[in-house]
């Protein structure tokens, strides 16, 4: 079980534990209203595509308990951490101070763990209108790659109420799993043979999208998030039955789109354009890659300590 | 974007009555004669429609209720709506199959000032939608409301009315329910009010932006629909089945006593998912075509083997069942018996057509083409 720690920072408030309740322990966005200021450091252990387990670090924001982190429990914390993703609330007032306080991090995961993937949410994006967000976020972003050096930092703008807290997590997600290339790969192979427009894995509890094949240009460059977005608040409101959603087919006369359980920890979405085929074929299709996919994830487990040895 | 708020909890979505909320004779129409009863207002203009008033204080958000209803207007951005200054009109028979216009009042209109018209206002009327903000202090609304209700009964005896008692959400549910008491034992206590007989029809209901139960409260009696719906269902296995009007989400169900949140809310979801996916693939390369077109068609399997089964009707409605997984295996039944639905639905609306159009207009024949409530032509196959 491989263990890949996750440190998520930012000032008090600034919407840290909304987010981490919404990608993971399926709160809905109005849910989090009920969240009270995390308390020193809460840790929480997410398995992830089966054999991943993502080790959350919430660091509550308050300014006592981050003058501690970067003192007492400086190495504690900032040690052996593959992703840092710090949030910025858009909205702040106090923007040297967060700056400081970034920098602060930055220093720490410099001497600690300089391979760290780092990634600046903008967060609560909704509160600005919307004609303005753009150009905020362009300022913000330029702001931390120039305090960021030598460090790369992606930045991303997000709010809970719409996909753009997905599109951040799904990247962030992306860069912690192991063998995302043959994933992907494979996909392409299976996306070929049945004709598909498009093909989509879930990690299926959380619904990001952790790899996708498209063979052919499509309008919508957000439409990974927002889908993800659409099937996970549908998921919920099907929990609320006391149900699980388990397949989905949508059709017009332009499209056929099928979301089905894919694997142990997957979901997948198969788009067709060709309305003629029929669903049938291509369900049968979805139903024999499945055997393959498996196959894949049970795989890669042992071979991995295999090649360690 | 709207497709955020398909997963309201339940706590505040429950409303006050939801189940038996749909008073038998709301005739919307002017002389409330129901559906088709010819509606010739004594008002200026474009007033063949019947009309529906929204009116309350200034901020009780009826601007804000009519766009996110009927506009798609996510209930976030109604935050950022200005206050309304003059008569908002709204003909919406172009977006949702509700055929009748809304005006939106300004509360500060000079509503009182005797060289207001409010008699050619009121009489021109089929209903009046009161909206009371529950988070604010309601004893001016409530005696505004008194006063507006007499004025308008005098006018216009048959008009319908209704009080939505609106922003409940950020109310617990003991509150609410003291709330709406409060608000009607006032109306009973007024005297300009209770000497109308018109007391027993008003109806309060407790809303908010955030739930469905705004969407509940603005169906219009389609008992023809109904009846359809009904002989469809019995006759189909199927266990339980809605229309929806799927911009607003208004629906028509076979009885008020079979739509329970259990069965309603997830059909309200579905929709909300397939047109959103919809949206995104269902268009043409080059960005032609429509996300919601003849073919719309969606199956959701759950667990627990319940099938949720949507297919395009009309324009403007789609029809949503939820079966057994057992009788869905025999769909091909389902689809022809959806298929005489669908036709029987669209002669309903060519009916309605017909009646609501002064003479001259000619309908082409019903078996060649589809005609869509409002008279525009429509692809058919």
């Amino acid at each position: 079980m491989k263990q890949k720690k996750v440190l998520l920072m930012g000032k008090s408030g600034s919407g840290k534990t909304s987010m981490r309740s919404i990608i993971f322990a399926n709160y809905i966005a109005r849910d989090t209203r009920r969240l009270g200021a995390t308390i020193d450091v809460e840790h929480s252990h997410v398995r992830f595509l089966g054999n991943l387990v993502l080790n959350l670090w919430d660091c509550g924001g308050q300014d006592t308990f981050m003058e501690n982190y970067f003192t007492s429990q400086r190495d504690n914390i900032f040690r052996n951490v593959e992703v840092l993703i710090y949030v910025f609330d858009v909205e702040s007032r106090e923007l040297e101070k967060d700056m400081h306080y970034y920098q602060s991090c930055l220093e720490a995961i410099l001497q600690n763990s300089p391979d760290a993937k780092i990634f600046c949410l903008v967060h609560k994006m909704d509160l600005v209108q919307e004609d303005q967000r753009d150009l905020i976020f362009k300022e913000r972003e330029e702001d931390l790659r120039r305090l960021s050096r030598p460090l790369e930092c992606s930045c991303f703008r997000t709010s809970i109420w719409d996909e753009t807290l997905y599109k951040a997590w799904s990247s962030i997600v992306y860069q912690l799993i192991p063998n995302v290339q043959q994933l992907e790969m494979n996909l392409r192979n299976f996306a070929e043979i049945i004709e598909a427009d498009e093909v989509l894995l879930f990690e299926r509890a959380t619904f990001l999208v952790i790899s996708h094949y498209q063979c052919k240009e499509q309008r919508d460059a957000h439409r990974f998030e927002k889908i993800s977005n659409i099937i996970k608040q549908f998921k919920l409101s099907c929990s609320k039955l006391a149900a699980s959603f388990q397949s989905m087919e949508v059709r017009n006369s332009n499209f056929a789109a099928f979301i089905d359980i894919f694997t142990s920890n997957t979901y997948v979405m198969v788009v067709m354009s060709d309305p003629s085929i029929p669903s049938a074929a291509t369900l049968i299709n979805i139903r024999n890659a499945r055997k393959h996919f498996e196959k894949l994830e049970r795989v890669d487990g042992p071979k991995q300590c295999l090649l360690m040895r | 974007m709207s497709l955020q708020y398909g997963a309201e909890e339940t706590p505040l979505a429950s409303s006050y009555g939801v189940a038996d909320a749909f008073p038998k004779d709301l005739g919307l129409w002017p002389g409330g004669e129901g559906r088709g009863g010819g509606g010739q207002a004594a008002s200026p203009a474009d007033s063949s429609k019947p009309r529906i008033l929204l009116m309350g204080l200034q901020h009780s958000s009826k601007s804000s209720i009519q766009k996110v209803v009927f506009h798609k207007m996510s209930p976030n951005e109604t935050l950022f709506l200005e206050s309304t200054n003059k008569i908002y009109k709204d003909d919406i028979s172009n977006s949702s199959f509700v055929n009748f216009q809304i005006w939106d009042f300004p509360e500060h209109m000079g509503f009182f000032d005797p060289s207001f018209d409010y008699e050619m206002l009121f009489s021109g009327t089929g209903a009046l939608i009161y909206i009371i903000d529950a988070q604010d202090d309601y004893m001016m609304a409530s005696t505004r409301l008194h006063i507006t209700v007499s004025k308008a009964y005098k006018v216009n005896p048959d008009m319908n009315f209704e009080v939505f008692i609106h922003k409940v959400d950020g109310l617990s549910d003991d509150h609410k329910i003291e709330t709406q008491k409060d608000i009607h034992q006032r109306a009973h206590d007024d005297p300009a009010v209770a000497g109308l007989e018109k007391l027993h029809h008003l109806s309060f209901y407790l809303t908010s932006i955030y739930d469905y139960s705004i969407f509940e409260k603005l169906i219009p009696q389609l008992p023809t629909l109904e009846n359809i719906l009904n002989i469809f269902i019995s006759n189909s296995g199927i266990e339980k089945a809605f229309l929806f009007d799927v911009v607003s989400k208004i629906y028509i169900a076979p009885d008020s006593s079979s739509v329970d949140m259990q069965s309603y809310e997830p059909c309200l979801d579905m929709i909300d998912v397939v047109i959103d996916v919809s949206c995104i693939y269902g268009l043409k390369e080059d960005g032609s075509g429509s996300a919601y077109d003849k073919g719309l068609m969606a199956i959701i399997k759950l667990n627990n083997t319940t099938v949720l089964y949507l297919k395009e009707v009309t324009k403007f409605l789609a029809l949503v069942c939820i079966l057994r997984e057992e009788s869905f295996e025999r769909r091909s039944l389902i689809d022809y018996n959806i298929y005489c639905f669908r036709k029987a639905v669209h002669e309903v609306f060519e009916v309605d057509v017909n009646s609501h159009r002064c003479c001259s207009h000619q309908t082409s024949v019903p078996s060649l083409k589809a005609l869509a409530h409002n008279g525009t032509q429509w692809n058919a196959i």
